[in-house]
């Protein structure tokens, strides 16, 4: 039985959430990777455009609701997720006429490009807070918790209790459907296959009748598709605050490396390993070890390894250990 | 003799800008505006040398900023002395531990091949001492932080003047430098990029919440200052009189005592404030100054030629046997330790330490797009950048409200839109900012004053 617990205790405070924050960061960190990938820089501006995205969500919902149009169990962003996207993939498409396109003709070194989309951080960052500000918002309704603790624990009458919110559900449900079709898209359709060529080598595929303005269209409308959708689950989870998104382009690209830039499956599987390297290296295990001795071992410290302060750091630390061991990721980067 | 002219007419807009600041706001918003920029600039020269001589790009900038800043703590705080008796053991002890750490860890690279075992014996030298850290350090960092915590709570400093912890904050950035180049210098451009962020991330982080160390996110206030205090000028007799002296004129013309009195004092105490900005000014004009001769040598110097020869070919000059590695290592040393300066300079002119504010956005990008702006190669350039970025990230705001109305005026006080749009003025200088970099970066690349060759 205490073996249970503890499993649960585990499970509740620890898989869960790393499930669903990985989920968020492997959307972002796929983002990231498509973007080096085919365009090849370095998108400083991702936490933005995620905002970005989100913001179209947030606006809509409140609309929404306000027209009382909602999905009512399910939050009602859900059911804006395609005109933010919509949106999205307008505004990069501009960014990237106005912006980037004159780069990619001009074949600049990824150091200016990157520099210029730090130009579209800045820019973005602005709009942003010129249209919607910079204040903290959630934009959460229909049921909160698939299961409540009470509930389970009245269910299978243990000691400890699993809480699954809605928000966790969905995030997971929607980052597989969204990646598989990604995938099958990339791996078995022709479009997808010339993505792939392009990525793989400019010169022949361009040899080969593949016409570089498709494929860069098509990279946008998935960047935002991806972008849009990892914004607004973050957001659903925690809560719409642009700073926050800013700061979380940072654990992304920690993802997107660790599994090997510019593979996207990498980057998938990256996400989940930040998520849970983040979650497991700064939860006290006190609850758990203490199911699992005797009572009279009982620990008095926390047996944290390091305080929750330093969740971002170990994402980074985690960053720096693979550029030092493996500089090209987990999986083998610079392929989709 | 024409790009001399360049220059010259570039820093007269300037300065004819702040000065107009100061006719139109004040002269003492004018002179903090202008110790920014001086601040800046120097904070621009170190992103300059890295960029512009040697095409190294780190996006660290913060954090070295940030550890110059708490430099500043370290030397010039008294120390206290309660925390050093119930801690001090401690967190000594915690530093050994650590070298033994890196001395354990070098001594298994360097005796053993290259193997899975050695990995793994790495791995778990390392994640044994951080345990035996915590395990050592946390009686003493909770003994420290409870040392009358609403004051304290710290070790405190070394209580030495507090020029002297200018040159420690920039060696003690050249030293984390130093580390960061040899883990990361390898890197592509990009990734390096990327891994210096974050890098800076993790440094940031722990001075925010390491308590004992510089009280963290509680700020530590009150710092020590090279210049007078605004009380004790208002009530020295020399400084009375000469405010008397400059403005006698305007004295004479009220008539009753009491009025005379009462002007003079405001005049004392607004003196005073302009004045001790002044020292400052005084004291980083001389700092950008001595930074920019020497690095104008270094620049001309044939050091500098083998610099730009490894930044625009690095095979060609690594076949002509210069080491390429070694360059950039000591580049990206010398750079991060005048940024690490700059950090100190400006937490000596805030006069307090502020471990929350450091954010990658005005500590990085900031910085870089002034060196893109400026002018990359070019300190004159670098410089100018760090001035006229500046002035329009503090000046964006009013000036994007007095536009904001200007354009709204038809509109009555209550519409929605011009109420939203007043609001948002602040937020206009990132539009400001984002535009400006993007329409140099497309238009004038090689910034506003370019990289110029002297053929010799």
């Amino acid at each position: 039985m205490d073996f249970l617990n503890a499993i649960i205790v585990l499970l509740n405070f620890t898989v869960i959430p790393a499930l669903a924050y990985g989920s968020q960061l492997a959307l972002g960190a796929i983002f990231v990777t498509l973007i080096y990938a085919v365009l090849r820089f370095a998108n400083f501006a991702t936490g933005d455009m995620m905002s970005f995205g989100t913001m179209f969500a947030v606006i809509l919902t409140y609309y929404f609701q306000s027209l009382g149009i909602g999905l009512g169990v399910l939050p009602t962003a859900l059911l804006t997720i395609p005109f933010a996207i919509l949106m999205m993939i307008l505004y990069m498409l501009i960014i990237d006429k106005f912006v980037f396109s004159y780069y990619r003709i001009k074949k600049s070194p990824p150091v200016q490009f990157a520099m210029v989309s730090v130009g579209v951080m800045f820019v973005t960052q602005a709009l942003i807070r010129i249209i919607i500000g910079p204040s903290d918002r959630r934009f959460l309704d229909g049921e909160k918790f698939i299961l409540k603790a009470t509930e389970f624990k009245e269910m299978t009458g243990l000691a400890e209790g699993i809480t699954l919110k809605s928000t966790q559900a969905i995030t997971i449900i929607v980052t597989l459907i969204v990646v598989s079709i990604m995938f099958w898209f990339l791996n078995r359709t022709k479009t997808g296959t010339s993505m792939r060529a392009y990525s793989d080598n400019e010169d022949l595929a361009l040899l080969s009748g593949i016409d570089p303005k498709r494929v860069v269209l098509i990279t946008w409308v998935i960047a935002g598709i991806l972008a849009t959708i990892g914004g607004v689950l973050y957001g659903l989870d925690k809560s719409y605050r642009p700073f926050v998104y800013f700061n979380n382009m940072l654990p992304i690209f920690a993802a997107a490396i660790v599994g090997g830039i510019g593979n996207p499956f990498g980057a998938f599987l990256g996400g989940y390993v930040i998520a849970f390297a983040e979650i497991f290296v700064t939860y006290a295990y006190k609850r758990f070890i203490s199911y699992l001795l005797p009572e009279h071992l009982e620990p008095d410290s926390l047996l944290q390894l390091l305080s929750t302060d330093y969740k971002f750091a170990v994402s980074f630390s985690i960053l720096v250990i693979v550029l030092l061991i493996r500089p090209s990721g987990i999986f083998k980067g610079k392929v989709i | 003799m024409r790009n001399y002219k360049n220059v010259i007419a570039a820093y007269s807009i300037m300065i004819f800008l702040i000065i107009l600041v100061g006719i139109f706001q004040s002269w003492s918003i004018a002179l903090t505006i202008l110790n920014y920029c001086l601040i800046s600039a120097v904070m621009t020269i170190g992103a300059n040398i890295q960029w512009g001589y040697a095409g190294l790009i780190n996006f660290g900038i913060m954090g070295y900023t940030a550890l110059g800043g708490l430099a500043v703590v370290l030397v010039s705080v008294e120390p206290v002395k309660k925390a050093w008796q119930v801690g001090g053991l401690n967190i000594l002890a915690c530093i050994w531990i650590i070298v033994a750490i890196i001395f354990v860890v070098k001594f298994i690279l360097n005796r053993f091949e290259k193997s899975k075992l050695r990995n793994y014996s790495v791995a778990s030298v390392i994640l044994g001492g951080i345990i035996l850290l915590r395990v050592t350090a946390a009686p003493g960092i909770e003994a420290i932080e409870s040392v009358d915590p609403a004051k304290t709570g710290f070790l405190g400093g070394m209580g030495l003047p507090v020029l002297f912890s200018w040159i420690v904050g920039a060696l003690l950035a050249g030293s984390l430098a130093f580390v960061i180049g040899k883990i990361a210098l390898g890197l592509r451009a990009d990734y390096l990029a990327i891994a210096t962020l974050l890098i800076a991330e993790i440094i940031v982080s722990i001075i925010k919440h390491e308590e004992w160390l510089a009280r963290g996110v509680k700020n530590v206030i009150g710092l020590k200052r090279p210049a007078p205090y605004e009380i004790d000028l208002q009530t020295s007799e020399w400084f009375i009189n000469l405010v008397t002296k400059f403005n006698s004129s305007k004295l004479n013309l009220s008539n009753s005592i009491s009025d005379k009195q009462e002007a003079l004092n405001q005049m004392v105490i607004d003196a005073s404030s302009v004045y001790v900005k002044l020292c400052f000014t005084g004291l980083f004009l001389t700092v950008v100054i001595i930074l920019l001769i020497v690095t104008q040598k270094a620049l001309y110097s044939p050091w500098g030629r083998k610099m730009r020869a490894i930044r625009d070919n690095e095979e060609a000059a690594s076949a002509m046997g210069k080491n390429i590695v070694k360059e950039h290592l000591l580049i990206f040393i010398l750079g991060s330790a005048i940024v690490g300066l700059a950090g100190a300079m400006m937490v000596t002119n805030d006069g307090l330490f502020t471990p929350g504010s450091y954010r990658p956005m005005r500590y990085t990008f900031v910085i870089w797009v002034m060196v893109i702006v400026g002018g990359t190669g070019n300190n004159f350039g670098a410089i100018l950048g760090g001035f006229v970025v500046w002035f329009l990230w503090v000046e964006a705001a009013p000036i994007a409200l007095f536009l904001i109305n200007l354009f709204t005026s038809h509109l009555p006080e209550t519409n929605a839109v011009r109420v939203h749009l007043i609001e948002s003025a602040p937020y206009f200088r990132f539009l400001v900012i984002g535009i400006g970099l993007l329409l140099i970066m497309r238009y004038r690349p090689q910034g506003i004053i370019p990289e110029k060759i002297i053929k010799q």
